[in-house]
């Protein structure tokens, strides 16, 4: 069995705003093993953003704060350090070298006031010995890689120049080009159209298997992890409310908010009236002390929904879903309801 | 950028012809006969006529300008109505004097006030943070006179750390090219004449140095705390970049265009408006040179006074713009 290059257990992140106190990221757990894909999935506001910025220690603090768990990074060598424990220095060799993160914005995630060129240049000779010459050939070379045109020319330009399906290139270009052993892309195509969308996720794809690296992939788009992923977690309201391989979540979902979202998504075969959607909105996080955070808007809720807290329970080797209608301590009726809710 | 600097030249022309207008028009806006007011009550006819001839008063309007502007494109302000001599030449020495003092007072001022600008929002609220702001809002609601005469008070008088007065040491002169005395005294290759220099530059320049310093801190914050906040600083943080390249070559060069602002404004500012501490510091410099000529209806200096603190204000203006587009790629206009 390969170790996890990325153990994350436990982890919980807080705003600590005027508002009070929001639990965005609430006893998280997940791993992501070398050269897998791992999707992360989930409604807006769930904590997607959140869980992928602890990880690169980028939570903006205050308001935000790490408040628990471990963050196992594995490097390469096989040494394994917990990210929270490290110092900013080490963490600062380790972030943008070992491991590196695509962001959800690419229009406004460059310095406008560099070009392109010397944005790539920086990490590179943050973290590797090379002189100037040879981190600027390094860069164009990464620029081809990910597919642009007069790769030359284009390291000389400013970012206003490109266009957003560049730009985000560019910032896997820049996130690649210390061949780091993790990438985090959180929802690197959202910003986009459909066809740039496409031939993103593809070169990501690609770099995955050509290099090896272990991709820990946000998103909202189902189709997106039915591409691309090995496995996915699906998170709700900061917490983990399902996670197996993709087969697994996406023919066989257990959590009734999983089975709702595939149902939400549209199908060519079928044609129904109406696309389905999840009734009701996600609750605010830390509006929830007690019982399950989905019970509000589930189709199968009962009494314990609402008074006790659901643990993650593993169901089979690998999927484990966070609800009581799996839990042996309904005796018999759990398989029945499994097969009621599976029936939607 | 070359083309935009053409540009941005040519397009001084028609604002440095509607200044010499300005300045032009001084002397016509006087009420009643010019000539008469200069001289006073007492002025015999002769001496009227004598003046108007002088002064070209007896010619068209057009005409009158016509020849303001050739001597002014030759470089030529005029004669000064009290001692005769060129303007040009007579006005250098209180000029330089005046853009020595305010350089220095706005290097201080852009050293101190962008650092503390700059920490202040990178560790915002935290006791730094508090105790600049509160002295840059003790600092920009300061009355310069009083700050000059208590820093005068304390640091002449009782510590006796720095001069109170004047430029320099007048019986050990250098000899003078520039007039600039921290220039003049290095050409002359004497060291300890510039410190001497230096130290009387200290007083008048944080005395006039601490509004500029209060505003620049205060900008540079504002403008830092919403750059720091901003997307392309995480993905810069996400390299694993050092904090000091991050917040500095990242963070203020972001920031950088309200600051400079604000720099070129109060440069201007100060450049007009020294008069004050020139006054308080016995500082030779064009404020008291201007108020003098005042006090004796000098028209031609005042004119040429406003004229010359006019076109440095434009000077300073097209700088700032020039540095906006050097700065950022994307102001192209
Ligand atoms: N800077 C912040 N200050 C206060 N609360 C925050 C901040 N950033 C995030 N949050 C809280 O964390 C929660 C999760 O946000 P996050 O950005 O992780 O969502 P997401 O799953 O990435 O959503 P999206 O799909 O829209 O990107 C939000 O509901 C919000 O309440
Ligand atoms: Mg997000």
């Amino acid at each position: 069995m390969t170790e996890p290059v990325l153990n994350v257990e436990g982890l919980r992140t807080h705003f600590f705003t005027d508002a009070g106190e929001i639990p965005a990221v609430d006893d998280v757990s997940f791993y992501i093993n070398e050269g897998e894909v791992l999707g992360i999935v989930g409604e807006s506001g769930c904590g997607k953003s959140v869980t992928s910025l602890s990880v690169m220690g980028l939570v903006p603090n205050p308001p935000g704060k790490i408040i628990g768990g471990t963050i196992d990074f594995r490097h390469s060598g096989g040494k394994v350090e917990d990210l929270r424990r490290v110092s900013g220095r080490r963490m600062r060799q380790i972030r943008g070298n070992q491991m590196a993160m695509i962001f959800q914005e690419p229009m406004t995630s460059l310095d406008p006031l560099y070009k392109i060129g010397y944005q790539i240049t920086e990490g590179l000779r943050r973290h590797t010995k090379m002189n100037k010459k040879e981190a600027h050939r390094k860069a164009v070379d990464m620029l081809k890689i990910v597919g642009i045109p007069r790769a030359e020319q284009v390291a000389t330009e400013y970012p206003h120049q490109l266009s957003g399906g560049m730009r985000q290139r560019v910032m896997i270009a820049m996130a690649m080009a210390c061949d780091p052993e993790l990438l985090i892309a959180d929802e690197p195509t959202t910003a986009l159209d459909v066809t740039i969308q496409a031939q993103i996720l593809e070169l990501m794809k690609k770099l995955n298997k050509e290099k090896g690296t272990a991709l820990m992939l946000i998103t909202h788009d189902l189709g997106v992890v039915a591409e691309m992923c090995d496995r996915v977690v699906v998170m709700y309201a900061g917490k983990v409310v399902e996670e197996g391989d993709v087969r697994t979540i996406l023919k066989h979902p257990k959590h009734p908010y999983t089975q709702g979202l595939i149902r939400s998504l549209p199908k060519m075969s079928e044609r129904e009236e109406r696309l389905y959607s999840i009734p009701g909105t996600v609750p605010k996080p830390g509006s929830i002390k007690d019982g399950c955070r989905f019970a509000a808007r589930c189709p199968h809720t009962f009494d314990r929904c609402v008074e006790e807290t659901p643990e993650l329970l593993p169901l089979a080797e690998g999927h484990a879903c966070r609800c009581f209608l799996y839990d042996s301590l309904e005796g018999g009726g759990a398989h029945d309801r499994s097969t009621t809710a599976e029936g939607h | 950028m070359l083309a935009y600097t053409i540009r941005r030249v040519l397009m001084l022309i028609p604002v440095l012809i509607g200044m010499s207008l300005i300045t032009f028009s001084i002397i016509h806006l006087i009420p009643g006969n010019p000539a008469q007011t200069i001289l006073g009550e007492q002025a015999t006819p002769q001496a009227i006529e004598q003046l108007e001839e002088q002064l070209g008063l007896n010619e068209p309007y057009f005409v009158q300008y016509g020849e303001y502007m050739m001597s002014l494109l030759q470089g030529d302000l005029g004669q000064s109505l009290r001692t005769n001599a060129d303007i040009t030449n007579e006005m250098w020495p209180f000029l330089a004097a005046t853009i020595e003092l305010t350089l220095f007072a706005m290097i201080f001022a852009v050293v101190v006030g962008v650092n503390a600008g700059i920490i202040s929002a990178w560790k915002q609220n935290s006791i730094f943070d508090y105790t600049s702001m509160l002295i840059a809002l003790i600092g920009v609601s300061m009355p310069i006179f009083w700050l000059g005469l208590m820093q005068q008070w304390i640091f002449a008088q009782e510590l006796g750390w720095f001069p109170a007065f004047g430029r320099g040491n007048p019986r050990d002169p250098v000899e003078t090219v520039t007039y600039f005395y921290l220039v003049d005294t290095l050409l002359a290759g004497r060291p300890d004449q510039f410190f001497t220099s230096l130290g009387h530059l200290v007083l008048p320049g944080v005395a006039l140095g601490t509004i500029p310093m209060a505003i620049i801190a205060r900008m540079t914050r504002s403008s830092m705390l919403e750059v720091l906040r901003s997307d392309y600083i995480r993905t810069v943080e996400a390299k694993g970049i050092h904090h000091l390249s991050v917040v500095y070559r990242h963070g203020f060069k972001n920031a950088v265009i309200p600051v400079l602002t604000v720099v070129g404004l109060q440069t201007g500012t100060l450049l007009g408006g020294a008069i004050l501490t020139e006054t308080i510091f016995s500082w030779p410099g064009i404020g008291r040179y201007v108020y003098e000529a005042i006090g004796t209806r000098d028209y031609p200096v005042i004119q040429s006074g406003i004229l010359v603190i006019a076109f440095m204000f434009v000077m300073i203006n097209l700088i700032v713009d020039l540095l906006y587009s050097y700065i950022d790629p994307r102001i192209k206009y």
